[in-house]
């Protein structure tokens, strides 16, 4: 099976203070990430699964005085490689966040179209073409075609966060990456986001967080458990739910301690 | 069950009709003030409006000799000086903002944040000085000269250089404003959510981008309000202005010639005004720079965000 995502000894921290720097927020974390699959990553509020996330696609070196060391591959090209811009890496990896993040200057219509743009895309045929695509994928098309000049924040919460995975599917990326993207909404709402990315699937390779422990067990095919910046154990998603390795990873599934 | 919310089984307290009785006396106040200042200059304004009608406005003669007075050299003077003030200051402002904001570290953008609060705060007096003793100089023998040669095709920019002068004013009154502009606009743009700035930046924009495409339009009300608010205070600034712009009542061609302003006129003049005539020409125009500035200062409250209005 082919690996999209290769990452190696990562370990990060916030802050140039030297008290930040020796207290890593993530530790020689090591897992690789296997296309067309969803992998979950969970584990205690803090330890260190945004952080995670952010260092796959550089978001991470946006907080002033954030460090990162060790690599992450990306289709076998090394994201943090001498003269890699890190904006070109992100237009790779889509990436959806914990509350839905609609830019409310935009219409639906730009908010989708925005990171086409950014790309260079300007033939307003291909746009609407991508745009209608990007929206049918996340089942939101119906819902919106007759109000694409709206703005993206008169949608409900769960569109929101629905028309924000569409914006990042409209570059096509490599690895969409989700923030607990569901955590913000109602199980109507959350259940429908479930039902996409288990569609989404098919054809795109997704890393997602969740405090959930259900949504992991349903969703995913490989599971990591993190704790204090560690990756404790990381295996199919049906091994660790059911016979995990590790006493800890066990104590947090029970529902022992996080 | 005991009912807590407003209105149910709270004690009586003597203090809150009180506290509104007086809250709402003062917020009256303030009202009748307002008004107060709008019809006392209506009514001592009364005799120059009865004499000289809408011909106020548009005459260009103010000749205190023959009782002849009307303001469009004034108007065209506050107008004019504005205007340059606002297109140099503007595009500065925003510039230092964007920087302050989005670009410089922390331990630059906080000092240099602080310095310009404290550049808003001086008085004008002292710009007048910096204005007369600096700025008047380097006008004649540097800026105005260069001008000349080489946008001096423009008629606004030919003739004598005169060191003191309408464009004088408008670059004095630029400096002036300037700190409004970033300072509002500055925090305008840092109220910006960061999480906004990371969903653009997480579908591969650069800094730039994220600019233009959300920091920006996010901020838009709020800048257009720094502006407003930062040309009230170039109509309204009478002593820097009065220092530098030759007090000269015409409206010359050239904006290196002398002119005069509405505020800097009343200043001016209103301690020699004799006749009643006189005075109440001056204060007509007092009238007309109070509508102007209430009008600016309006539109400028209605689109400053809640949080950020400074003054
Ligand atoms: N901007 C920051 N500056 C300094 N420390 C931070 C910052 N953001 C997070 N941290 C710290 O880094 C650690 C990991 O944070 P992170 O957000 O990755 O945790 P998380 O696993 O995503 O938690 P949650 O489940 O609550 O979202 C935490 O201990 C947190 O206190
Ligand atoms: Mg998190």
């Amino acid at each position: 099976m082919k690996s999209v995502l290769e990452v190696k000894n990562l370990s990060a921290s916030f802050g140039p203070h030297p008290q930040a720097a020796s207290h890593p927020v993530l530790k020689g974390i090591s897992l690789s990430v296997t296309a067309e699959q969803i992998t979950a990553i969970i584990g205690p509020s803090g330890c260190g699964k945004s952080t995670f996330l952010r260092c796959i696609n550089r978001m991470h070196e946006v907080v002033h005085g954030a460090t990162v060391d060790g690599d992450v591959l990306l289709n076998g090209k090394s994201v943090y490689g001498k003269g890699v811009d890190p904006v070109l890496i992100r237009r790779r990896v889509g990436m959806v966040f914990q509350k839905p993040t609609p830019f409310p200057t935009m219409s639906i219509y730009h908010n989708v179209a925005v990171g086409l743009r950014l790309n260079g895309l300007k033939k307003k045929a291909v746009l609407d073409e991508q745009v209608e695509v990007s929206l049918r994928k996340v089942v939101l098309w119906d819902e919106v075609k007759d109000r694409l000049s709206q703005p993206g924040t008169s949608l409900s919460g769960g569109q929101q966060q629905r028309l924000c995975v569409a914006r990042a599917l409209a570059v096509n990326p490599e690895v969409l990456l989700l923030d607990e993207p569901t955590s913000a909404l109602d199980p109507m709402s959350s259940g429908k986001i479930e039902e996409l990315l288990r569609e989404l699937k098919k054809s795109y390779t997704i890393v997602i967080v969740t405090h959930n422990m259900q949504q992991a067990a349903r969703l995913s095919d490989m599971t990591g458990f993190f704790l204090m910046g560690e990756l404790i154990e990381f295996d199919a998603t049906s091994k660790i739910f059911t016979t995990p390795t590790d006493a800890r990873t066990e104590d947090y599934i029970t529902g022992r301690f996080g | 069950m005991k009912n807590y919310a407003r209105g149910g089984n709270v004690p009586y307290r003597w203090e809150d009709p009180l506290f509104k009785g007086v809250t709402f006396l003062f917020a009256l106040f303030i009202l009748l003030l307002t008004l107060f200042i709008a019809f006392s200059l209506l009514v001592h304004a009364t005799p120059a409006i009865k004499k000289f009608g809408f011909e106020f406005l548009w005459g260009t003669t103010w000749d205190p000799v023959s009782e002849q007075f009307s303001a469009l050299p004034f108007l065209y003077g506050t107008l004019i000086t504005a205007v340059i003030a606002l297109l140099t200051a503007v595009p500065i402002g925003l510039f230092v903002s964007i920087f302050l904001s989005e670009f410089s570290p922390r331990w630059l953008s906080d000092p240099i944040s602080y310095l310009i609060d404290l550049l808003a705060a001086i008085p004008s007096v002292i710009y007048g000085i910096i204005g007369l003793f600096v700025l008047v100089p380097l006008m004649r023998g540097n800026i105005e000269p260069a001008l000349s040669n080489s946008i001096g095709f423009l008629p606004v920019f030919q003739g004598p250089f005169y060191g003191v002068g309408i464009l004088t004013a408008g670059l004095l009154l630029s400096m002036m404003i300037l700190p409004f502009i970033i300072s509002i606009s500055r925090e305008v743009m840092l109220s910006v959510p960061q999480t906004q700035r990371e969903a653009i930046l997480s579908l591969g924009a650069t800094q730039w981008e994220m600019v233009y495409k959300v920091v920006m339009p996010l901020s838009r009300s709020g800048i257009i309000g720094s502006i407003f608010l930062a040309l009230a205070r170039a109509l309204g600034e009478t002593m820097a202005v009065t220092m530098v712009i030759g007090n000269n009542p015409d409206i010359p061609l050239s904006f290196f010639e002398p002119g005069h302003t509405m505020a800097a006129v009343i200043a001016n003049e209103f301690t020699e005004a004799a006749s009643e005539l006189y005075l109440s020409a001056l204060i007509e125009i007092g009238l007309i720079l109070f509508l102007v500035s209430f009008v600016v200062n309006g539109i400028a409250r209605i689109l400053i965000p809640g949080g950020v209005r400074a003054a």
